[in-house]
């Protein structure tokens, strides 16, 4: 049978086969759109009631709070925790998904919680440059301008029809989880939208002001 | 488009939502112990009141948690969105306060 390192070796992100679609997609110019797949990043998706002791429990274990609100995103580091319902949250994190279970069940042991291994479930597409709000704006009914969508706020909405996570780093930087069955749909509607935006500015207009 | 007040998520598109019917019909107690004409009205009668109506939604497209509403069925408009913790609101005020505030 084959070992653990072997089978590492084999596997493939789901938006293998479009690596090179993404890497020769990304739009240059004053309106700027990058596409970037960050495969195999650790996600656990977490369930308990919040303010119980078995929360404090994985709080203590993820050395931050779980987000209490819609959007929010607590964690530097390490972990980020992302808020999905009021008792359910989804742990981002760049450690071993083995270990992380492992200390968050062992967290949860005299308590009612669930902790389950949810990393194959989604893949992460990175859309960043100028121009990138625009483009998700063309897809997603969720208001992602400034004055509703902060820097470092999560949602779950939709993009093109498909359900997605959504996570906003900063002004230019959005981080879009789909489904990994969905994953090379998405990623073929993102290269599409941004399309658009290779075109330069007709004279004189200049690109929108940021949180316009 | 439409946007409804999720009780977690805040405003959001209709289009997240899913509609789950007459809200506050309670199990029977002992089901085995009901006549076929009273488990058919459990399972299958329901209101339709021209007027105020309690609801169940789900925000499938969000938090997937399900809530209550008190929906205008003449007019669409939503006068109290609360969950299954939260008090029952008294669905005649909201029906005066709502002719009240078409009069105005």
């Amino acid at each position: 049978m084959a070992d653990l390192t072997t089978l590492q070796g084999l596997r493939r992100s789901p938006l293998h086969d479009m690596a090179a679609e993404l890497r020769g997609g990304p739009v240059p110019g004053e309106r700027a759109v990058r596409l970037l797949e960050w495969p195999y990043l650790t996600m656990v998706s977490l369930r308990v009631e919040p303010g119980s002791d078995t929360a404090r429990r994985i709080e203590g274990v993820l050395g931050t709070g779980l987000p209490e609100r819609c959007g929010d995103v607590t964690g530097e580091g390490a972990h980020s925790v992302l808020w999905l319902g009021p008792d359910e949250w989804l742990v981002v994190s760049q450690t071993a998904p083995e270990s992380l279970v492992a200390s968050l069940r062992s967290a949860t042991v005299d308590g009612r919680a669930q902790v389950v291994d949810i990393s194959a479930n989604r893949t992460v597409i990175e859309v960043s440059g100028r121009a990138a709000r625009a483009v998700l704006d063309k897809g997603c009914p969720a208001d992602l301008h400034p004055r509703a969508f902060a820097d470092n706020t999560a949602i779950t909405t939709s993009l093109a029809r498909v359900p997605v996570l959504l996570w906003k780093i900063d002004a230019h930087t959005f981080r879009v989880m789909p489904r990994a069955s969905l994953a090379q749909y998405v990623a073929a509607w993102l290269l599409d939208a941004a399309l658009e935006f290779a075109s330069p500015l007709p004279a004189g207009q200049a690109p929108a002001a940021e949180g316009a | 488009m439409l946007q409804i007040e999720c009780p977690w998520c805040g405003l959001r598109d209709e289009t997240e939502y899913h509609y789950g019917g007459q809200a506050h019909v309670a199990y029977p107690e002992d089901p085995s112990a009901l006549s076929d004409e009273e488990w058919a009205e459990y399972l299958f009668f329901r209101d339709n009141p021209k007027g105020p109506f309690a609801e169940r939604w789900v925000h499938s497209g969000g938090c997937r948690k399900w809530f209550n509403a008190v929906r205008d069925t003449r007019t669409y408009e939503f006068l109290a969105v609360y969950t299954s913790n939260d008090p029952r609101p008294d669905i005649s005020s909201l029906a005066s306060a709502d002719t009240a505030g078409a009069t105005a």
